[in-house]
């Protein structure tokens, strides 16, 4: 196992920028994706799951017990939000047979 | 738990019971039942004002944990977040009906994204900003979508769902670097670490919230979500998404500004600096070409969010103060515009293109001038109320210095009236096609009235609004 046992240390910069790529990913992810509203929705999640990692490092790191109660609040919040999104996109689908990022734009300018 | 004071949140309690119990109501006794839920619900908003009247208003009070704050800028800011309440849902009453949405869960869900609002407005802690703020956007996604079998609803109900996820998303990341740098998430508490010394981290916190915030209030470059969800919205839930929403969360800004990062002044001063002055000139030009009264209408609430963007760039007591004279005097005026919007109906359908209005004059010559009035208001026209709305803003940004953000603002003002007055030149200029069906109930009549009063008498007596919203602005400092 020498291979892993290089010293490695993992402290809170590491979380911290585990956390940044996350949500830059899910940022980037709703931007660039043409394709599929089910994976913005992905996206959605996976920024909001960075934002977690994020809350529980620095409570960890302060030994603050309110970043670790923040992040239960939002998965809660997360999981309303997710079951709102998909309630939408649901009906949203039955009018137009087609959840393609493409076709959500009968109204511009 | 000898000290649990649960008076200042009263207001909120009772109206979370109310919808809850309307709620369950409705399940039983089905969509008929749509109209007395209604006019509950505007009883249960009168009481819950009577409620915030019996409050100390002299004193701050903080409950909760200090999670949720009650003081004279709370309760100046909740009167009128009820009153716009009000008027929303009396308007909508006659108009779900005629668009055949006239489901229960209609009015319940504008007391939800109600109680939302007036959390968010007490919040003084990121954890209750954060809940109070999903309350209120969870319930205007559906909202945005409740015409469940017409395609542009639920595009809009869509888009304002992905839109507003990402600025949650954006608002809780920044909230989670001011936590990790402050080590609080009491605004504060914040507020008091940040004095003694700035962080990078914080900064960069700050940034993200202000990315944010600038979602919900709809600030330049964060607009893109209102014109399509303006549109594709039923009109009563346009015009509550006009009327409402963004006085809530310009409240939130305003603490979270003024009291939280108070010591990045400087730096947040110049972000909002360049936040208004593109929310003006966008909003203004891109009104200039639209064709539908609500894209229009949206375009007008971006641009007047530039205006209150330069109160808070002026700053200080008198800037707030200018921001809470503005923001009542724009709820009223669009209350009635979108009054007269919901009347353009024919063949039980709703006309929402600007030539729809043709000969407005001929076939409903009060309804016409009345719209005048309001549009004149709009566009600043002493001496209607939207004028002094403006004058006080500009005053305040010249009282503070800031001068070229004045005259940026008066001049992007007067290309403004153009779309203003457009509306004006199309009804009694243009030839139409014949009246509008449907009719008028009383609580719109109502509605539309008293906007005109106040729109036409505020010149007679400013004093007491102008007075509550600097006693309002004085309890932020």
């Amino acid at each position: 196992m020498e291979l892993f046992d290089i010293g490695l240390n993992i402290g809170l910069a590491h979380y911290l920028t585990l956390a940044a790529i996350l949500f830059t990913l899910g940022v980037f992810g709703i931007f660039l994706n043409r394709k599929n509203m089910i994976v913005i929705l992905m996206c959605i999640e996976l920024m909001l799951l960075a934002v977690n990692i994020n809350f529980v490092a620095f409570s960890a790191h302060l030994g603050d017990l309110v970043g670790q109660i923040f992040s239960l609040f939002i998965l809660t919040v997360a999981a309303a939000e997710a079951a709102i999104g998909l309630a939408i996109l649901v009906t949203f689908f039955r009018l137009k047979g087609s959840i393609a990022v493409e076709d959500i734009s009968s109204m511009k300018g | 738990m000898d000290n649990l004071n649960l008076f200042p949140i009263l207001p909120e309690l009772f109206l979370a019971i109310v919808a809850m119990i309307l709620l369950v109501l409705g399940v039983f006794r089905g969509n008929d039942a749509t109209r007395f839920i209604s006019w509950a619900s505007v009883g249960a908003l009168t009481i819950a004002m009577l409620m915030l009247g019996a409050q100390d208003a002299g004193s701050s009070v903080s409950i909760l944990n200090d999670m949720f704050l009650q003081d004279r800028f709370t309760l100046f800011v909740k009167f009128w977040v009820i009153v716009g309440l009000v008027m929303s849902i009396a308007l909508s009453v006659q108009a779900i009906d005629q668009d055949k949405i006239a489901k229960f869960e209609f009015p319940v869900l504008m007391l939800f994204a109600g109680i939302g609002m007036l959390l968010m407005v007490s919040a003084s802690d990121m954890l209750s900003l954060y809940m109070g703020l999903e309350l209120q956007s969870l319930s205007l996604y559906v909202l945005a979508a409740i015409r469940r079998n017409h395609v542009a609803s639920a595009e809009s109900g869509l888009k304002y769902f992905v839109l507003g996820a990402i600025s949650s998303g954006m608002l809780l990341f920044g909230i989670s670097l001011v936590y990790g740098f402050t080590g609080t998430t009491n605004f504060a508490l914040i507020g008091e670490t940040l004095s003694s010394g700035l962080s990078l981290g914080a900064a960069l916190g700050l940034v993200f919230i202000l990315a944010g915030l600038a979602f919900k209030i709809s600030a330049v470059p964060f607009h893109m979500w209102t014109p399509d969800v303006y549109e594709g919205a039923p009109t009563p839930v346009t015009a509550f998404f006009a009327i409402v929403p963004k006085l809530a969360a310009l409240a939130l800004l305003a603490r979270v500004l003024f009291v939280t990062f108070e010591p990045f002044q400087e730096q947040w001063t110049q972000i909002l600096w360049i936040l208004s002055v593109a929310t003006m000139v966008v909003s203004t030009f891109a009104a200039l070409r639209q064709e539908s009264i609500k894209r229009l209408l949206a375009y007008s609430s971006i641009g007047n969010m530039g205006y209150v963007l330069i109160g808070f760039v002026a700053g200080g007591e008198q800037g707030l103060a200018a921001v809470l004279v503005y923001m009542p005097i724009y709820m009223i005026m669009t209350a009635g515009v979108f009054g007269v919007v919901m009347c353009m109906r024919r063949d039980d359908l709703a006309l929402e293109n600007i030539s729809d209005l043709a000969g407005m004059s001929k076939h409903h010559p009060v309804l016409a001038y009345v719209m005048a009035a309001l549009m004149f208001s709009m566009s600043g026209i002493p001496p209607l109320a939207g004028f002094f709305g403006k004058l006080i803003i500009f005053q305040a940004a010249v009282a503070s210095g800031q001068l070229v953000l004045a005259v940026i603002g008066v001049l992007v003002s007067v290309v403004a009236a153009y779309y203003y007055l457009r509306i004006i030149k199309t009804m009694f200029f243009e030839e139409g096609i014949g009246q509008f069906e449907g009719g008028m109930e009383l609580s719109r009549k109502l509605i539309i009235g008293l906007s005109l009063l106040f729109v036409m008498l505020f010149i007679f007596n400013p004093s007491p609004l102008v007075e509550a919203a600097r006693a309002a602005a004085h309890s932020l400092f």
